[in-house]
């Protein structure tokens, strides 16, 4: 017959916590940033199809890293959230912060009740009428929310991306040099630029006429951005020559056509630890 | 879980809104009270037209809701762009109609969001009869809506358009259609008016022609309104999108048939 051990709670959370975080920074980093216009959503993505970026509503946008299955379910019940509060109240009463929290609380139960925590971390970004009331979230594995300003990365590279960005601001930059600048931190240090076609972009952007103002961005318009980008890029510590050509070079391992997971977990190249 | 998303929102498996409202809000949603010996009087909507044009299909709708023979609203608007791609227009019990095209953008919407791509104009049109037919409880008890449906395929120059009715069959129409109570006269007019080749502007001439014909016979339909400015609803979808033709713009042309008809004496 077997003694259950005994396992304090400060030890079960600290378990709990260190798989949770193991599994996110096997993944490559997401990074949201504001520009002048909008939001911009920008993730290291060599699969077109498993998004990490997504639409929720008209002004809120959605970016996570982690485990895709998991994070897939957070998504659609934020979308499944959003449009039954939208139908049956207005459009204009579904907030990022009430998304927000029901996420929060979600991802707080499972923490603490399920056998195993969620291994995600998840930006909600609202887009307001005026740059002022534009809002990000960063929500983790735990259920904690962080109310951040002007950028906010998740992942596996997130400290070092907020490193480099710390000294930046993107809220007053026009979108090409806000997305310059977004691939920029995103790309190895000193390393070259990564290539469109591994990258995943969405803008929430407040000058579309439509109610809906996510949109995603091409390959071919991201390469078109950065190529507008590229003289107002000498302040950053590397030129972005060859990152304007959207053929790009080829040295990238997780091509598309390699089917695997969204969040490229399946190859630990891009890790931090 | 007591706090948080409940199970419905993380466990569902359904890419549709109305399923999932159906199990997890269903008070929020229209649906048939079961027993009421009379119906209510309330608002119809009227005339809709709907035709292919050069690159894509045009609809238009007039702005009146009658009640018997009482002007319910002279703004009313029954023509909508169902998304991107597509436009709705619905004839019959105005309160019920709003709805069903709420219901039916929010439908398209939550299938895109949900499953990263939008929806086939073929499967739209189906889930629209879909939508019909689950009304049909209302409709037996004389609440009926009629929608009229068209739109393009993503990446197709060809406009097509669905007709229903309501126990939801769904039936693909040819050239060009009329629902509501004008309808027959805005045909009529079509039949004449209409051929394949129509640009933007020649087109919304045309459907303003048929609706000022199916306002001359039929009382329930309104014509363009000079006195309030108010000027029939009309949607273009092609290629390039959906788009409503400004109300101005219509009203020119509407003033321009009205001028035409005085001069040669077809009034």
């Amino acid at each position: 017959m077997s003694t259950p051990f005994y396992v304090s709670p400060e030890q079960l959370m600290k378990d709990r916590a260190e798989f949770a975080r193991k599994g996110i920074a096997r993944g490559r980093s997401v990074l949201v940033l504001r520009y002048q216009d909008g939001i911009i959503l920008l993730a290291e993505n060599p699969s077109s199809t498993l998004h990490k970026i997504a639409e929720i509503y008209d002004r809120i946008g959605f970016a996570a890293v982690g485990k895709y299955n998991e994070f897939e379910t957070l998504r659609q019940a934020g979308v499944r959230y959003a449009d039954l509060r939208g139908y049956s109240y207005d459009r204009a009463d579904v907030t990022a912060r009430g998304l927000t929290n029901a996420y929060a609380q979600t991802l707080a139960a499972v923490f603490t009740t399920e056998s195993k925590p969620f291994e995600v971390e998840i930006v909600v970004a609202e887009l307001g009428r005026v740059a002022a009331d534009d809002r990000l979230y960063r929500l983790s594995y735990d259920g904690s929310v962080a109310d951040e300003n002007d950028h906010v990365a998740i992942g596996g590279q997130a400290e070092a991306i907020s490193q480099q960005l710390a000294a930046v601001s993107t809220a007053d930059k026009p979108l090409a040099e806000a997305f310059a600048i977004g691939v920029r931190a995103l790309s190895p240090t000193g390393g070259p630029l990564l290539p469109v076609a591994n990258l995943e972009a969405a803008a929430l952007d407040r000058t579309t006429g439509s109610h809906r103002t996510f949109r995603r961005l091409s390959d071919p318009a991201m390469a078109e951005l950065l190529t507008t980008a590229q003289p107002g890029d000498g302040d950053r510590q590397q030129p972005a020559e060859g990152g304007g050509q959207p053929g790009g070079p080829v040295e990238q391992p997780g091509k598309p056509g390699k089917p695997g997971p969204a969040d490229g977990r399946a190859d630990s190249a891009g890790a931090d630890s | 879980m007591t706090a948080g998303f409940d199970s419905h929102y993380l466990s569902s498996t359904t890419n549709s809104f109305l399923t999932f409202a159906q199990q997890a809000a269903p008070e929020v949603l229209p649906r048939p009270t079961a027993g009421i010996a009379q119906v209510p009087q309330a608002p119809e909507g009227t005339t809709i037209v709907s035709f292919k044009t050069g690159h894509g299909v045009l609809m238009a709708g007039d702005r009146r809701a009658t009640m018997g023979n009482v002007i319910a609203s002279h703004t009313i608007e029954k023509v909508h762009a169902a998304d991107s791609r597509s436009v709705i227009g619905i004839a019959g019990a105005a309160g019920l109609a709003l709805e069903l095209i709420r219901l039916f953008q929010l439908e398209l919407e939550h299938y895109e969001k949900i499953e990263g791509t939008p929806l086939s104009l073929d499967g739209k049109a189906n889930r629209l009869a879909a939508m019909l037919r689950a009304n049909l409880g209302l409709a037996m008890q004389g609440l009926a809506v009629v929608p009229l449906f068209a739109g393009v395929e993503p990446g197709s120059e060809a406009g097509r358009l669905f007709s229903f009715d309501v126990t939801g069959g769904k039936y693909e129409e040819v050239n060009f259609h009329s629902i509501g109570s004008g309808s027959g006269f805005a045909r009529g007019s079509l039949k004449k008016l209409w051929h394949p080749q129509l640009e933007d502007g020649a087109a919304v001439r045309v459907a303003i022609e048929a609706l000022i014909d199916a306002a001359d016979d039929d009382s329930a339909t309104g014509g363009p309104d000079f006195m309030r400015s108010i000027a029939p609803v009309v949607h273009l979808a092609d290629a390039s999108g959906v788009r409503r033709v400004p109300e101005s713009e219509v009203l020119d042309i509407a003033s321009a048939v009205v001028a035409a008809r005085a001069e040669g004496d077809r009034s």
